[in-house]
């Protein structure tokens, strides 16, 4: 998850303007052919593995600081992975194993972690990295003047200590499941350049200076951020020199520097994916498209304080006459996959005897009229004179809206009027999710790798800015969302969660429309990506990739 | 003359203060605030630091008290700290105690937004005047009629779709111009001539695409003008005295003609700083348009405020500066200026 930590952010946010692409490339096919490249290159040949070179990618939005924990958000995120090491990592099977440490140690009442650090860690700038570093990590993450998003889990630990410089340890009031996960997720920073400095405004935001495979070496706001290797990396070297991220706000300008073989990598949409690419020889000869399973997924959600949506059957009957297949296959175009659990299918969290509700008109219209809905004049249920009426609102999204109109047409075949509204993002949420003021709504959540998913189905986590916004309360549901975030046994926990995954399916407060893929497009110069693509994603281990000599550009040999 | 000119600028005091003052008010009706972007709509994270920032910025207290909180800032000139960005000054550079220098959210975007519509506005003069008068003197003929037709079809274009079609033709199927940005990743190795091809070759298509497409609005100002002035009387007593016609043209007639595109330069002054949206996203130029946006989108009000209050005053300033040198080209406006 290096690299390509943006590709995952690629399915929520896309521009309105790719059609238009889509158009002019026929328009235009006409008026020129690519020009041949001057140096003929065999991007198909075997290369050995060899140092040097430089990647470029290309970023929609700037970083707003590369302290991540404070920025949270995604450009963030993506370049500081390159510069910060955390404690823990997930391995090719998504399992945890130590980054930055040797091995930890859960206590016999599973309260304590004790972390063992690699000794003679270093930072680029030669000074050692100890526990004291970590330990002060937390302490910042943690303080209430940095405010930072991510705070939450770790002012669950109780206590945290350094005993010695390479032991780090950590005490939870009640044992935590998801602990370990969460220190697999901060970026430890250093305490002798930071310490006393206000988070908020420091210079070392802008020029960080961390201990993994690259260093900043250049960054030209609203242009680039150029990365570098790290000689003094913790974790050995990279292959790759040096990292580019261009910042280009647009997907179809990205695209088009992507066709010109100015940029290496981006994150496609499904038509450039599966309509453009394959339809042009020039950009299959040179373009490798990967396509990865994200841990995300859309779904039409139901605010159950509203009447009828608190009537189970009416949910199930609107679950049953909407055919997700047909949203994956018009919208998606097939990159997408019909799912019964909030979980990535194929993880051992995601409970492989459920089943989706099938499109089932006939079944849906059975339990509507069980719920007391009959056909009035205009052919609309209703019951007690209220017709089924509602407004599906959705935020400013192509295959958001889309869908929408496809269930909009689905359930006025079963008798159901439904509008649509899409709307922009801030006012989207404060305006209807934040105060409640929705009936039914059409979103996507982006999951991590741990299954506890407490902030967004336990009841407690109802109203306000909070994330259970549907308003869902289920006690059984609570019951077992609280057992698994104290359960630290992987295969009991797998049981906890799927259960919990089977009553959220009965109950159905939301629908499952599809888990979309992430689908990327990587130029063929780039060798060494790891074939077929492991569970971790196609980025996984993106130090080993490397850009033989004969296929580099010309130009970036200086910096 | 003086005392009008300190006149008008006085006035422009309480009218900055006003449009302060709506702006304000209207930015705070859209709802929303920065902690509503899609990054913290993550389960990671929790209500309790969303509520911490809005206290930290103030955003819990009433409107009235953040506009006089933002009003005593702008008093000195501060335009304050950006919410979004890491705390970036918005307006200048700020230096912390240990030497290092925070550039100013404006001072970096502003001079590539004014160096691409400077150009630009140039551009679109220097071809607008001359087809203006050719389809002036070509009235119903040939060449006005495909000069109108010409016209339309450069209004008519979305600006958008003419980017993305010429990024195509000239950056993808024909390796001529650099697609987006401003600087190729290799600029700063360039020599001096090489680092200004570079900028040039970048700025090409963001330069020359709202030229033609604002080129019909110009255009249509000089030709309207030149009409009007070529039937006035002192036209046809210099061609009756036989002059040579493009004497009468070029000399006696243009000189009036050009007398409203005064007005419509002025008021572009401010045009000049905000800059285009839809092209500086599309060209990834990292000018005032996409600041803006950005800043609207993200709900960062101190940036959007410094931007609407520089915009607001220059275009005040730009109003004067056309009425100023309305007076000093034609005597019956200067006349009717001293006298009221």
């Amino acid at each position: 998850m290096k690299k390509l930590a943006f590709l995952n952010n690629s399915l929520t946010n896309r521009n309105a303007k790719n059609g238009s692409v889509f158009l002019l490339i026929f328009l235009l096919t006409a008026c020129g052919q690519p020009s041949q490249q001057t140096k003929q290159q065999d991007l198909n040949k075997t290369y050995p593995s060899q140092a040097g070179g430089t990647l470029i990618d290309a970023m929609l939005g700037e970083p707003s600081s590369l302290i991540s924990m404070i920025a949270g958000e995604a450009p963030s995120s993506a370049i500081t992975a390159n510069i910060f090491n955390k404690l823990l990592k997930y391995n090719k099977n998504l399992d945890l194993e130590g980054e930055l440490v040797t091995g930890w140690q859960v206590s016999a009442d599973q309260k304590t972690i004790t972390f063992k650090l690699k000794p003679n860690l270093k930072w680029a700038d030669g000074k050692p990295l100890t526990s004291a570093d970590v330990l002060w990590t937390w302490q910042a993450v943690t303080a209430d003047k940095n405010g930072s998003p991510y705070a939450s889990d770790f002012q669950l630990v109780k206590k945290a200590e350094a005993p010695d410089a390479l032991t780090f340890s950590v005490t939870y009031s009640e044992p935590y499941a998801p602990a370990l996960d969460s220190w697999a997720g901060l970026q430890v920073l250093p305490k002798h350049l930071l310490e006393g400095k206000d988070l908020h405004t420091t210079a070392f935001a802008r020029k960080p200076v961390g201990s993994s495979y690259y260093q900043l070496d250049n960054w030209s706001t609203g242009e680039n951020i150029k990365l570098s290797r790290n000689p003094s990396s913790v974790l050995g070297q990279a292959n790759i020199d040096h990292l580019v991220s261009r910042i280009i706000p647009d997907t179809s300008a990205q695209f088009l520097e992507l066709m010109a073989g100015n940029i290496d990598s981006m994150s496609l949409d499904p038509t450039q994916f599966s309509r453009i690419v394959p339809a042009r020889p020039q950009l299959n000869e040179k373009l490798n498209l990967y396509k990865e399973l994200g841990s995300g997924y859309t779904y039409m959600g139901f605010n159950l304080k509203h009447k009828p949506f608190d009537d189970v059957r009416v949910r199930q009957a609107i679950n049953y006459a909407i055919d997700k297949q047909e949203i994956i296959d018009g919208v998606y175009l097939g990159l997408g996959i019909n799912i019964a659990s909030p979980y990535k299918p194929g993880t051992r969290w995601s409970n492989p005897d459920l089943q989706p509700y099938p499109y089932n008109p006939t079944k849906a219209k059975a339990l509507l009229k069980e719920a007391g809905f009959v056909a009035n004049s205009n052919g609309i249920l209703e019951r007690d004179g209220k017709p089924l009426t509602f407004e599906i609102i959705t935020n400013q999204n192509k295959e958001r809206e889309k869908s929408a109109v496809l269930i909009q047409r689905r359930l006025k075949s079963v008798g159901i009027d439904a509008k649509i509204r899409a709307i922009e993002w801030a006012s989207f949420i404060s305006r209807f999710i934040k105060t409640g003021d929705f009936d039914v709504v059409v979103l996507g959540w982006s999951l991590g790798l741990d299954p506890d998913q407490y902030s967004i189905w336990h009841s407690s986590q109802q109203g306000g800015d909070k994330f259970n916004f549907i308003g869902y309360g289920n006690p059984v549901v609570d019951k077992l969302l609280e057992q698994g975030r104290t359960e630290l046994d992987p295969d009991k926990r797998q049981k906890i969660y799927h259960e919990f995954a089977k009553v959220l399916l009965e109950d159905s407060p939301v629908i499952y429309l599809s888990a979309g893929y992430g689908l990327s497009a990587i130029h063929k110069r780039v060798k060494g990506i790891a074939n077929p693509i492991p569970p971790a994603g196609v980025g996984f281990e993106s130090e080993k990739w490397y850009i033989p000599e004969p296929l580099r550009r010309n130009e970036m040999t200086a910096n | 003359m003086l005392s009008y000119i300190i006149k008008r600028t006085l006035w422009m005091i309480p009218l900055l203060i006003g449009i302060s003052l709506i702006s304000f008010f209207i930015m705070h009706l859209a709802p929303g605030d920065i902690t509503n972007n899609e990054a913290s709509f993550n389960p990671k994270t929790s209500a309790e630091s969303r509520q911490k920032l809005r206290e930290l910025y103030n955003l819990d207290k009433p409107v009235i008290v953040q506009y006089s909180l933002w009003m005593k800032r702008m008093v000195t000139l501060d335009f304050g700290n950006s919410f979004a960005s890491h705390r970036k000054p918005v307006f200048w550079q700020t230096t912390d105690k240990d030497g290092n220098v925070t550039k100013g959210m404006i001072q970096e975007a502003l001079p590539i937004t004014l160096l691409i519509n400077m150009i630009g506005l140039a551009l679109t003069l220097v071809l607008a005047i001359p087809i203006g008068i050719i389809a002036a003197r070509k009235h119903m003929r040939w060449q006005d009629q495909s000069i109108t037709l010409f016209n339309f079809i450069g209004f008519s274009i979305p600006g958008f779709w003419l980017s993305l079609m010429l990024m195509y033709w000239l950056g993808v199927a024909n390796n001529w111009l650099p697609i987006s940005g401003i600087h190729s990743l290799n600029y700063e190795s360039l020599s001096t001539f090489g680092k200004m091809k570079d900028l040039l070759s970048h700025l090409f298509m963001p330069v020359i695409i709202p030229s033609v497409t604002g080129l019909a609005s110009i255009t249509l100002f000089v030709k309207s003008g030149m009409l009007d002035v070529l039937h006035q009387d002192y036209i046809t007593t210099a061609r009756a005295k036989g002059l040579n016609e493009n004497k009468v043209v070029y000399t006696h007639a243009l000189r009036n003609a050009l007398l409203p595109l005064i007005t419509i330069v002025g008021l572009s002054i401010p045009g000049l700083i905000g800059g285009s949206v839809i092209s500086e996203q599309i060209f990834a130029i990292p000018g005032m348009g996409k600041l803006f946006y950005g800043a609207v989108m993200a709900r960062d009000f101190p940036v959007v405020m410094g931007i609407l209050t520089i915009g607001s005053a220059l275009t005040l300033i730009g109003n004067l500066i056309a009425d100023i040198a309305y007076a000093w080209a034609d005597p019956r406006v200067r006349r009717g200026v001293v006298r009221g």
